[in-house]
């Protein structure tokens, strides 16, 4: 079979080209953050430096920048995660004629680009909060409104993560508890929310990070104030500094470290659950005698 | 009506009649509201519990609160109100809600016509048609591109494999926008490696302005979005019944007629919700144009941009602003017609 050795052949190549697409740009930025021309260079390599990096460090305007990144990030996360979760389940009971349009009324910021959302929440809230001076004077700040704007987005993401697990949820759980004299709110608290779990910590990480690197609903909501991302954009407006090369090189080794940790959490799960199977197959076969067996250890 | 008549007199209110057409929402949630309470009334059932006898009253308000929060006062009454506000003259703080204050359609008229000449706006016009021709050519590209891989990842091999590869696929989004748009600078820049090796090999005497002939604005429109058509697709084609593909192989189709035949229509709502996400996203993109395009290109975001930071024109920044809106959604739904798809389908 010469023709399937051409094909993979083929493929081969294309998967190389796809992730030399993919990681090229960003292995090119990575060197020229260690050479020390100004105009960030890879080739030729003059000679390694850090001194990049401690221009980073000392840049007031991206170390305020990145504060308020944080702060707007866990706003967006105390606002969109419940928003999404409360929506999630009103979908599930809400009177069936309307559901369609709550459906699209909810995902429609998902389709509507950032730039609209980012001018209507400052629109909107700017008159809104200036009809009186109190208001206006507390509110009517850049990282309230980035909140607002980007909440309006992401919680639609968040919706979107907890539909998905609510439809495998199974509803025998909740009656059983409701035969047991659980009250609804009980069942809310200790079945529902515990099921939900492992969404709300990947809606919450996602929340945050889409937060933290928005562009373009956050250019026009923050005003006055910056972002890390809006500090960015008017440093590469301005020019280009190895010191830009330095920071993508920082977030790209957490983003590295986080996702081989990711996987190797992963695989550690993958290995319990596996051994858990395992013993449960034991146990049974002991017939009922799982009690005798070795207490599980704690790997 | 009493209740604008009531809003109108109140004329040192900035807003005014504004809040007349935010009240629409609430009557339709009073409507679906009624049509529930009456449809529950006439087809009794004892096993149905309402909302608040289901969740507790604590629980049930806190989920209406969040809810309306966001899809009222996030979503929906931001919207409306741009909508409103882009029918309205652009005016100096102080004469908003005055009497000077009228509805109009110059900020639409103004995007066809221009305001100063009359002649026809070609500028404005040409920006958002170079815009959705630009994110078509984008979207076609990033599907042609990732088709492949999302196609041997879904059906050719392992789950570890798999795994490995979105990972692969996820770190460099964990790198935003902007810098991603930096990286290709870097590359593509006059002074930037891709001409050093074209100049180093002999190949051209002189660096090709890669930026300025707008390659730079389609391979950083690709590249930002890459991500977003891949998932559709590998998720789209995974569920496909490999014996589907055996069958067509076994009965003697060639590859390509595979791909024709049973793959492409079975992806079809992934094929069109990727695409769909990729060419909304480019369409309102505003990095890649802004750090990567030309300096004659003009990205209708841009325009919409610069009235509300130059300008300072926040009437005729909205009237565009859904005009853009507008545009991206009719293209969408004569797409998706085309092709037969629902919008259902494509937004699950």
């Amino acid at each position: 079979m010469k023709s399937a050795w051409v094909m993979k052949g083929m493929l081969g190549f294309y998967i190389l080209l796809f992730f030399l697409y993919l990681f090229g740009p960003l292995i090119v930025m990575g060197i020229t953050a260690f050479n020390t021309p100004s105009y960030p260079q890879a080739y030729p390599f003059e000679a390694f430096t850090l001194d990049w990096f401690v221009k980073l460090w000392n840049d007031r305007n991206m170390m305020q920048g990145l504060q308020n990144s944080f702060i707007i990030g866990l706003g967006v996360v105390a606002l969109s995660v419940p928003a999404g979760l409360a929506a999630s389940i009103i979908m599930s009971q809400i009177y069936h004629r309307a559901r369609g349009l709550f459906y699209l009324v909810t995902i429609s910021p998902l389709l509507t680009p950032g730039v609209i959302i980012g001018i209507s929440t400052v629109i909107f809230w700017k008159d809104v909060l200036g009809v009186t001076e109190v208001t206006k004077a507390i509110f009517y700040k850049g990282v309230v409104l980035t909140i607002l704007g980007q909440s309006s987005f992401i919680s639609a993401y968040c919706l979107l993560i907890f539909m998905a697990r609510l439809t495998r949820f199974d509803r025998a759980q909740e009656e059983a508890a409701l035969d047991l004299g659980a009250s609804y709110p009980q069942v809310f608290w200790h079945i529902l929310l515990p099921y939900m779990k492992p969404a709300i910590v990947s809606a919450v990480v996602i929340a945050f990070l889409s937060s933290f690197e928005n562009y373009n609903t956050t250019t026009f909501a923050i005003l006055a104030d910056k972002t890390l991302v809006t500090v960015l954009a008017g440093q590469v407006r301005q020019g280009t500094t190895p010191a830009l090369s330095a920071l993508a090189v920082i977030i790209i080794g957490i983003s590295l470290f986080g996702a081989i940790t990711y996987e190797i959490l992963k695989r550690r799960e993958k290995k319990r659950a596996e051994q858990a199977q395992k013993r449960a197959l034991v146990a049974e076969r002991g017939d009922g005698q799982g009690d005798a067996l070795p207490a599980p250890s704690s790997a | 009506m009493p209740r604008s008549a009531w809003l109108c007199r109140k004329g040192n209110w900035p807003v005014s009649s504004r809040f007349v057409v935010l009240v629409v929402p609430f009557v339709i949630i009073a409507i679906f509201w009624l049509l529930a309470r009456r449809e529950a009334k006439l087809r009794h059932d004892p096993t149905h519990k309402g909302y608040f006898e289901r969740n507790g009253m604590t629980l049930g308000i806190l989920f209406i609160v969040l809810v309306a929060l966001w899809a009222l006062f996030l979503v929906v009454l931001p919207y409306l109100y741009m909508v409103v506000e882009s029918f309205h003259p652009q005016l100096p703080p102080s004469k908003r809600g005055g009497p000077e204050d009228v509805l109009t359609l110059e900020q639409y008229k103004s995007f066809f016509v221009q305001p100063v000449g009359g002649g026809l706006n070609v500028t404005h016009i040409g920006a958002l048609v170079f815009s959705i021709l630009a994110s078509i050519a984008v979207t076609a590209l990033n599907f042609a591109i990732c088709y492949p891989l999302a196609y041997y990842m879904a059906q050719s091999s392992g789950a570890q494999k798999v795994r490995l590869l979105m990972l692969a696929l996820i770190v460099p989004y964990w790198v935003n926008e902007i810098l991603r748009a930096f990286a290709l600078r870097l590359l593509l820049a006059s002074r930037g490696l891709i001409n050093q090796a074209l100049m180093g090999l002999g190949i051209t005497d002189a660096p090709i302005d890669f930026l300025g002939i707008d390659v730079g604005l389609y391979v950083g429109l690709s590249y930002a979005y890459l991500l977003i058509m891949i998932f559709p697709l590998y998720n789209a084609i995974e569920s496909l019944d490999k014996n589907q593909i055996e069958a067509a192989r076994d009965l003697g189709a060639p590859w390509w007629r595979i791909h024709r035949d049973v793959v492409i229509p079975y992806a079809k709502p992934g094929i069109a919700s990727g695409c769909t996400m990729v060419f909304m996203l480019s369409a309102g993109s505003l990095a890649a144009p802004q750090f990567l395009g030309g300096p004659r290109t003009l990205w209708f975001t841009s325009v919409i941009y610069n009235f509300f930071f130059q300008n300072f024109n926040w009437a005729r920044g909205s009237a565009y602003a859904f005009i853009l809106l507008a545009a991206c959604i009719a293209l969408v739904m004569l797409m998706l017609r085309l092709f037969k798809v629902s919008l259902g389908e494509t937004i699950k």
